[in-house]
């Protein structure tokens, strides 16, 4: 990531966003090793929120969002391990998603895979912003802003995981410390 | 300072005396377990990583279990079991569960306790939230991704956090017709969809110790719907006498020391649940059966590694006996000794299969995850459409069983059952007196 700054639109999204709403498991028979299904998975992300989302994370019949950054709540990515849900959001152009918290297998998966950013906010951003609005996040900083307020709320401290995502995810973190060759 | 049952297995399979709960630590792997929906991709990523021709660690702990997507049309679910194949083979990896021959067994957590795979002590883990299930046999046991699950087929190894245990420490016995699945939902009713995230959950108790295994692992198996990283029961006298009727490897029994430290402990009498519910759209939204017995449902399905177990069918029968359904009845054996013993195991001369087919059931589908998680359109027991549907599976969010106009409630066996002979939501209680 270049100067460590992610900035863009940003989709509202509420508590408890599971798997099965980022990615239907319908769509589980697409392998994300494989380069177009792995394009595929990122046209269905987010699809399975419900109707009353008028605003659709992807565009009808579009492969890339207009929001690099998603907001929920608590417990985002909450449910199965699929792998397929980080990446979904990573191939359709997502940068980061924040939320008050997340459940444990979908932060993990979002480091090992280096997809998109888990960004943790004690404030509840999701019920302050809304979808359309622009932010700025800072990781050096450890500060998300808003552009058209020039408001400041902080992000926790990502811990000792952060020299994971600083190697580059688990196989260039375990070669730098020569797990593995 | 004394240790937990999840603390040991970790310090033992990181080479440790001790660990504490926030410590990154790298452990050992005794078990992968992989499926045909995350089996490809991790296999992809093991090969980018480890290169065309590398090895897995070890073909004695990987085990492959196609279980998601193998009774549908779909021709790419078709093929990421052709990739599975190819991969047993060019690894020569002896433990295949191979749809279409002998050696096809179904769900993936109850294929792996059956097939001697889960045992006391050790470290195992699958491409599949609910491996939580198999702490029920006190290992560790979790869920991981298929970038992870990569790492460990090459290494055999995996960095985790050790994490802190919430113990659950119920007491005394349990009334008719309430079962694990009512602890189950009961305690994430309490504690919230993530009140455990990170945690250990601990089962401990006069209750627990009366559960059956396959009760046992109800239980363990959804720690997941409370965030929790692992479930885990201590081993006692049934868990060895399991393990042992399904394998003669050697396995190592651990438990909590009494001054192990818990982030906290939560109490609860075996006397005081009732059988519950949870309606849709979140596994916390816990009500008691009686209670939501206004809620009209459409169908009812049993099946799953939550709730398709021989157990879970035995009670179902128990309570179908004699009564016919209203609604259509889905009922998915999650393996084939399962579905098998369906045929075999008798309540008053009569096999559990006669039973279901007098009170007007579905006659049941092959063994697999059918529509616990909704899959290609052509599953079997799918809500395509606005059904509502009882089921004794572990999750409701919405189009989780397929449309998203669709909603589930959760249940355990009895209730689902139950229900599926009033046309709504019916304690079984008012059948089981």
């Amino acid at each position: 990531m270049a100067d460590n700054i992610i900035r863009g639109k940003v989709f509202i999204t509420g508590d408890n966003i599971d798997t099965d709403q980022i990615i239907p498991a319908q769509y589980l028979n697409l392998v994300p090793t494989i380069k177009e299904e792995y394009e595929k998975l990122g046209s269905y992300a987010l699809c399975g929120l419900p109707d009353e989302y008028k605003t659709r994370y992807m565009a009808e019949g579009k492969t890339k969002t207009e929001y690099p950054i998603i907001i929920g709540g608590s417990n985002f990515g909450c449910g199965s391990s699929r792998e397929h849900a980080p990446i979904s959001l990573g191939a359709a152009g997502c940068k980061a998603v924040i939320a008050k918290s997340f459940a444990r297998i979908f932060f993990r998966n979002c480091i090992a895979t280096g997809e998109v950013y888990p960004v943790e906010t004690p404030e509840n951003l999701n019920k302050i912003l809304k979808t359309g609005d622009e932010v700025e996040i800072n990781f050096d900083a450890r500060t998300v802003k808003v552009l058209s307020s020039g408001k400041v709320y902080n992000t926790n401290d990502l811990g000792a995981v952060k020299e994971v995502i600083d190697a580059g995810g688990i196989f260039s973190f375990a070669r730098k410390s020569k797990m593995i060759k | 300072m004394g240790m937990t049952i999840t603390e040991k297995i970790l310090a033992n399979a990181s080479g440790r005396e001790h660990v504490s709960p926030g410590e990154n630590i790298w452990v050992s792997a005794d078990i992968l377990m992989t499926h045909d929906v995350c089996g490809p991709g991790t296999i992809g990523v093991f090969k980018r990583e480890f290169g065309e021709k590398a090895k897995v660690w070890d073909p004695e702990g990987v085990v492959i279990i196609p279980d998601h997507y193998i009774f549908t049309a779909d021709e790419k679910c078709h093929r990421n079991v052709d990739a599975l194949r190819a991969f047993v083979k060019e690894q020569k990896l002896p433990y295949f569960y191979d749809p279409g021959t002998s050696s096809y067994s179904g769900v993936c957590h109850v294929t792996l306790p059956e097939k001697g795979h889960c045992r006391p002590g050790e470290v195992l883990f699958g491409t599949d939230s609910h491996t939580c299930t198999h702490g029920a046999l006190g290992e560790f046991a979790t869920g991981i991704g298929n970038t992870d699950a990569g790492f460990v087929m090459g290494t055999g190894k995996l960095l985790i956090k050790v994490p802190p245990t919430i113990k659950f420490v119920i007491d005394g016995k349990l009334p008719k017709g309430v079962t694990a699945k009512d602890i189950i939902l009961r305690i994430i009713g309490d504690i919230g969809v993530d009140g455990a995230t990170y945690c250990a959950m601990e089962f401990a108790g006069t209750t627990i110790e009366g559960l059956s295994v396959e009760e046992r692992m109800t239980i363990c198996n959804m720690a997941i719907e409370a965030g929790g990283k692992n479930g885990i029961i201590a081993p006692d006298e049934k868990t060895i006498e399991y393990v042992k009727s399904k394998t003669s490897k050697p396995f190592k029994c651990f438990h909590s020391d009494p001054d192990a430290q818990y982030l906290t402990v939560r109490r609860y009498r075996g006397e005081e649940f009732v059988p519950v519910v949870a309606l849709p759209f979140s596994p916390d939204n816990v009500k008691s059966a009686k209670d939501a017995s206004k809620v009209k449902i459409d169908r009812s399905y049993i099946g799953s590694c939550t709730g398709g177990k021989i157990t879970d069918f035995i009670f179902a029968a128990e309570l179908l006996k004699g009564h016919k359904v209203s609604v259509d009845t889905f009922l998915v054996p999650s393996t084939v000794e399962v579905e098998q013993a369906l045929k075999k195991i008798k309540i008053d001369g009569k096999t559990l299969v006669k039973i279901f087919a007098e009170a007007g059931c579905i006659e049941p589908a092959p063994p697999s995850c059918a529509a616990c998680l909704g899959g290609p359109v052509d599953t079997f027991g799918r809500c395509n459409d606005g059904e509502v549907c009882v089921s004794t599976t572990n999750r409701n969010f919405p189009g989780r069983m397929g449309s998203k106009d669709s909603q589930t409630i959760l249940a355990s066996p009895y209730t689902a059952a139950a229900s599926a002979i009033t046309g709504h939501i019916t304690d079984p209680r008012e059948f089981l007196k």
